[in-house]
């Protein structure tokens, strides 16, 4: 990574464990948890949710210049849903299957606060290199949230990994018994619960005060 | 000219839109023909799983998918009230759905188990050519589950009661529970069910606890695990699409006639 | 009417925005600390969304949808603009509560003060635009789309009004480090989410 220099680095690298956008900041988890019940949906959903993130930080940091402050949130929002309807209409052009099963939440991409969050507080401020980096850095740092979540619902609630049979199942002579819970929507908020738990006893510094 | 002056913000934000819409429009244009063509497949996959023209779980690439659709299935619209083919329309270019929400070519449903609101007053049927016989009628059926409508197929045949598959095409229900009626091991459970009772009243229905081999216990078929309110749905859609407000008039004409 | 009823109670308590879909979390668990500031966002909600969610469903019906344009022209029945939905839906949530704001501060300066806070969150709150499109997915009516808008966000008020008053108890409770705020609301949460749960299946 002789690359780039220690601050671009760190643009890229920060977002994923020691400033994780959802661990740290709670930003964008709206959209993270509905798609976690398979692995293979919540792929595509990081996948194009970094995609937008990098190249809504890179346009914004682009025009950054040129933008009137007074209609600066109006135009990122104009950037970022235009990117999300050309990641839509791809999805629904290549995946046509897993874009049925993300529905709404593709959409819901636009409000995301991790998107919105980083072109606004970054990219308004930054020239274009690092503003790229940055958003891939908080996609990717979103992406391994939904994808530790995916992968403990999908492999418990289900007994597979993308949607291979991982644990053999009791109906179809193994041993492992399905537990349905994970899939249910509670699940999702005890697993990120319990992993932030587990983020900020490795990493006390990032410890609430009561 | 200053950054904040009206004219300058009212140019920027023109250019950003106008940049913003050639993205959106072009990317719109340039794949819009494989879209149409992904939703067509996604359908017609669906229909050949319901009919067992491919097994349950079975990836067939696309291209085979359409050969198949095109040289064995023949859509033909249908008068729900007369149960006669309509045929001053063409079965391609018309939109069921869009047709339900027309006041003009629907009516509304008397209250049902089923919560179907609106018929249409012309549905689509597809008919399964076995060389130059027709072996399968398939209808598509409708209804609410625990979260939203399902959507599929429903497979029978000639004897227009004995099924040869269901297969749902579009479902809301939770997963894991609900919307393992997506499931190729539970599909495989309806093959060789009936559908109707002796005096063709629509007699299948969804039972918990283990229905028998489909000799023995033709009417029941085992409920999807853990999801009683999706199981009740599909088993009231069933019996509202078999009944004498869907497809129940066109059946009993294709038993008079003796084949589709 | 029972059918409205139904939606309502189905978008209330069986499909709640934010404990079901998970939709509205970020101001969900930021603006949760105090009943009082959770009560203010969650009137803001539903106020937005009762405004919002129609007027999208009239653009969509008369604008948006295949077809719709028909009532401009015949020959005009071709045209489609639904890969326009997302960007026309969050114009007009962004531009709603724009105008509203304004409107608040020259007429009502005491519900603004109170209110106002909250508008600018509300453009980009999923709950607002995930209900919009809900309501394009699900084909909704122009009535069903106000009963729809108040029902997710009643919702959404209940949800983080019920979750402000846990956490004003937790404040005298005391988990461990890793825990403490962000973890243990969670928690809370999937435990709520569980609580409203048991009203799936429920039918009129």
């Amino acid at each position: 990574m002789a690359l780039f220099d220690k601050h671009k680095r760190a643009a890229l690298f920060d977002p994923l464990l020691a400033n994780n956008p959802i661990g740290l900041q709670m930003l964008g988890i709206c959209s993270a948890l509905a798609v976690t019940t398979r692995m293979d949906k919540a792929l595509v959903m990081s996948v194009s949710l970094t995609t937008v993130a990098a190249l809504a930080s890179l346009a914004v940091s682009l025009i950054r210049k040129f933008t009137p402050s007074s209609v600066r949130i109006i135009v990122q929002l104009a950037i970022i849903s235009s990117l999300v309807i050309v990641v839509d209409q791809v999805l629904k052009a290549y995946l046509y299957e897993i874009s049925i099963e993300l529905s709404v939440f593709v959409g819901l991409i636009i409000t995301n606060c991790i998107v919105l969050g980083r072109t606004e507080g970054f990219a308004m401020q930054n020239p274009p290199l690092i503003s790229l980096l940055d958003g891939i850095g908080n996609g990717l740092g979103y992406s391994l949230v939904l994808l530790t979540v995916g992968f403990i619902r999908e492999l418990f609630g289900t007994g597979r990994v993308f949607g291979f049979q991982a644990l053999p199942l009791v109906s179809e002579g193994g041993w492992f018994y399905p537990n349905s819970m994970f899939l249910l929507a509670p699940a999702a908020f005890f697993i990120i619960g319990v992993l932030i738990w587990f983020l900020r006893t490795w990493k006390p510094e990032q410890q609430e005060e009561n | 000219m200053r950054l904040e002056s009206p004219a300058y913000t009212l140019g920027f934000t023109t250019v950003v839109c106008v940049v913003c819409s050639l993205l959106v429009a072009g990317s719109n244009v340039l794949l819009k023909d494989r879209q149409e063509v992904n939703r067509l497949v996604y359908l017609q996959k669906n229909l050949l799983q319901a009919s067992g023209l491919v097994q349950p779980g079975e990836k067939i690439p696309d291209q085979k998918a359409l050969e198949i659709y095109r040289s064995r299935i023949e859509p033909r619209l249908v008068n729900l009230q007369s149960g006669e083919y309509e045929t001053g329309m063409d079965p391609a270019r018309y939109d069921q759905r869009r047709a339900r929400g027309d006041p003009r070519q629907s009516r509304e449903a008397p209250p049902n188990p089923a919560s179907v609101r609106r018929i249409p007053d012309v549905a689509k049927v597809y008919l399964v050519k076995d060389g130059d016989e027709y072996s399968q009628i398939v209808i598509p059926v409708e209804g609410l589950g625990l979260y939203g409508t399902l959507y599929g197929y429903l497979a029978l045949e000639r004897d227009t009661t004995t099924i040869r598959g269901l297969s749902f095409y579009e479902n809301r229900e939770t997963p894991g529970l609900g919307a393992e009626v997506d499931n190729p091991q539970w599909k495989l459970l309806w093959p060789g069910r009936k559908a109707y009772g002796d005096d063709w009243k629509p007699r299948i229905s969804l039972v918990k606890g283990g229905a028998g081999p489909a000799t023995e216990d033709p009417y029941h078929v085992d409920a999807v695990a853990g999801a009683t309110m999706t199981s009740n749905g599909v088993t009231r859609m069933l019996q509202f699409w078999l009944d004498e407000l869907g497809f129940g008039p066109y059946l009993r004409k294709v038993r008079e006639r003796g084949g589709p | 009417m029972e059918h409205y009823l139904s939606l309502l109670v189905k978008s209330v308590f069986i499909e709640n925005v934010a404990l079901a879909f998970f939709l509205g979390m970020c101001s969900f668990l930021a603006c949760s600390r105090k009943v009082e500031t959770a009560f203010g966002l969650g009137v803001a909600v539903v106020f937005v969304q009762v405004l919002t969610l129609p007027l999208n469903n009239l653009l969509l019906r008369y604008l948006l949808a295949e077809g719709a344009l028909t009532w401009l022209h015949e020959s005009l029945n071709w045209v489609d603009l639904t890969f326009l939905t997302f960007i026309v839906f969050i114009s007009t949530i962004a531009a709603t509560v724009q105008i509203v704001e304004m409107a608040l501060d020259r007429y009502f300066p005491a519900l603004y003060t109170s209110l106002g806070v909250f508008l600018p969150l509300i453009a980009v709150n999923c709950a607002i635009l995930g209900g919009s499109l809900f309501m394009a997915e699900r084909d909704y009516n122009f009535i069903e789309s106000v009963v729809f808008g108040f029902g997710t966000g009643f919702g959404f008020l209940l949800a983080i009004v019920a979750l402000a008053a846990i956490r004003e108890r937790m404040a005298y409770a005391n988990p461990p480090g890793g825990l403490r705020g962000l973890g243990i609301t969670f928690i809370a949460v999937g435990l709520m989410s569980i609580g409203f749960m048991m009203f799936s299946g429920m039918q009129f």
